[in-house]
């Protein structure tokens, strides 16, 4: 038994047992960050999860109990039997990485995109990792609990046009 | 004819491509209707590359989601797809009960669904009213428009606004269902069909309009599923998921409905999809409206989320504690210190929302799965080898709104 497949197992086992749990009827798993790619391969071509609804992420700054600061949210369907999956994993400054889904699913793109845009988690191997939502000199990750909600003086950054000038 | 998507055009990043246009196609374009912005590469009037920049509308939706309580967010909802707002407030509320444990009366899972295909069949009518002026058929878009009228008329004489209802509670609704709403929706479901005819005989086999559409913005099954694609736009492309028969919430499994699938994917596709979902809707709604079940619309007191009944808060001690307790700022009600995931079938696809309760009335995390942003990335994808002409055939036919796209 070579190690892909010893590593294959293991998993196998874990999402099986380990760090499973359940609320009011769905299935959670929590799969450490470097295992995160493999768990969603495995996940995706031999459990027959092929619709990734989602990516998120939380960020658990000033929540009760939370030992990891960021928690990084992935939704995920089976298309046959419709049942749901959300996989977690969790992430900690000074620099949360975690390897990208582009490979495989395409729709992860964006909502990488998004993740980065808004929480500045790098998603390792993504094509083309740029905000999407704010404009690109912005420097800040707003979603961020320690940001606050009126924004650090960005407004005023604006150049302002007049008619005059413009 | 529609010309044949150009697969084999080589764009080697060494070579040059002086002859290659560049265009910028909105922020503010009329045929665009919402703000968004497109970088196009032409090669004459084909479109070589599409690259979509978005954010013109980000307001930090999810961020105030964070700092208002779960049933002030709401308001917010309204503003992501409003166009329906009423299916936003149905999936928020949905989400925060699950989140609550809730298990809503019968006559309010009802009234939601009564609603929610309301908004579904007025959603579709823009849309498809929409692709139809924007590919010049302008009384089409007229025809759709006054049936809105109607749907809004009902939506004002429900909950008092027209276009942001902000109508679901935590636990409840506004206020119950009104005889006045009840004649206003079966004439409506009296008069609808006549339009809905009317529409299929002018647009179906008009052949500007199918020629426009027929084999543009080809969207195959395995992409679809690869790209997270789901609603209209999936199901367009033979994917035969919908929410409401997969995983039945409110009171869907009492319905008698069919889901709409086709196999070709390209707009003409999501365009018919569209068409004979608004029948299968107007079915759910004349049966929500004949088999409206007695009894209360809000929880009771005993689960302490929404307000009781006037006459009780002043006659029993029970309606004046819990009144008292929801009034004041330090009590509100009990949110677990969970997570989840709840997703409801609106109008453009999967909308759900991701809510991370802290043990406080508001929120830690709300996060919005929007269907608009989901496909406007695939549409790049479909656009490349048309001509520019298609590109508004294509952005009517994804459905793409520019406040849910951004929040």
């Amino acid at each position: 038994m070579n190690s892909d497949q010893q590593a294959h197992d293991a998993l196998k086992n874990r999402l099986a047992e380990a760090a499973t749990s359940e609320f009011r009827g769905q299935a959670r798993a929590v799969v450490p960050a470097e295992q995160i790619l493999e768990a969603l391969k495995f996940l995706r071509n031999e459990r027959g999860f092929d619709l990734l609804i989602d990516i998120t992420c939380v960020d658990y700054l000033r929540y009760r109990g939370a030992a990891d600061r960021f928690g990084l949210v992935y939704l995920l369907a089976n298309t046959q039997t419709n049942e749901r999956l959300t996989v977690r994993t969790f992430l900690n400054e000074p620099e949360p990485s975690v390897p990208s889904m582009t490979p495989l699913w395409e729709g992860a793109n964006w909502m990488e995109r998004e993740v980065w845009d808004m929480f500045g988690i790098h998603f390792e191997g993504h094509p083309d990792l740029r905000r999407i939502l704010l404009p690109e000199e912005f420097a800040a990750f707003p979603l961020r609990k320690d940001y606050p909600l009126q924004g650090r003086g960005e407004r005023h950054n604006f150049p302002v046009l007049t008619r005059e000038g413009a | 004819m529609p010309l044949a998507p150009v697969e084999t055009l080589d764009l080697a990043h060494d070579e040059p491509q002086d002859y290659l246009w560049t265009l910028n196609f909105g922020p503010q374009h009329p045929a665009t209707h919402t703000t968004l912005r497109l970088v196009l590469k032409l090669d004459g009037e084909r479109v070589i590359d599409a690259i979509p920049d978005i954010g013109y509308l980000h307001s930090g939706f999810e961020k105030i989601g964070e700092h208002l309580n779960y049933n002030q967010y709401v308001t917010i909802t309204d503003r992501m797809n409003y166009i329906s707002p009423m299916s936003n407030n149905v999936a928020w509320h949905g989400a925060v009960e699950a989140l609550l444990g809730l298990e809503l009366t019968p006559r309010c899972k009802y009234i939601r669904v009564l609603i929610a295909e309301l908004s579904r069949i007025s959603d579709h009518l823009l849309c498809n009213g929409a692709a139809g002026l924007d590919t010049g058929a302008f009384t089409y878009f007229l025809y759709a428009f006054y049936q809105r009228e109607v749907i809004y008329d009902i939506f004002e004489t429900l909950c008092g606004a027209r276009f942001t209802n902000s109508y679901t509670r935590v636990g409840g609704l506004m206020y119950d269902v009104t005889p006045l709403v009840i004649e206003k929706t079966r004439a409506f479901c009296k008069n609808f069909p006549k339009t809905l005819h009317d529409m299929e005989r002018l647009l179906n086999r008009n052949k500007i309009f199918v020629d426009r559409t027929k084999g543009v913005g080809v969207l195959t099954k395995e992409k679809a599923l690869n790209r997270s694609c789901s609603g209209p736009v999936a199901r367009g492309s033979g994917v035969t998921r919908d929410l409401r028969k997969d995983e039945p919430y409110l009171a869907y499994k009492d319905f008698d409905f069919q889901v709409c699938c086709s196999r070709a994917g390209d707009c003409y596709a999501r365009y018919l999809v569209r068409m004979q979902e608004m029948w299968e809707s107007l079915k759910i709604v004349e049966q929500a409206i004949e088999n409206l079940p007695p009894g209360p619309v809000d929880v009771g007191i005993d689960q302490r989320t929404a307000f009781p009944d006037k006459r009780m808060v002043y006659s029993t001690i029970e309606g004046t504690i819990s009144h008292f307790e929801l009034q004041m700022s330090n009590r509100g009600f009990e949110v677990p210190h969970e997570e989840i995931y709840f997703a409801t079938e609106a109008p453009n696809g999967e909308l759900g929302f991701y809510i991370v309760g802290d043990g406080t009335e508001t929120a830690y995390r709300a996060r919005c799965r929007p269907p608009s942003f989901i496909h406007f990335a695939v549409f790049p994808h479909l656009i490349r080898g048309h001509t520019l002409s298609d590109i508004v055939a294509v952005l009517g036919s994804l459905n793409i709104i520019a406040a849910e796209l951004d929040r």
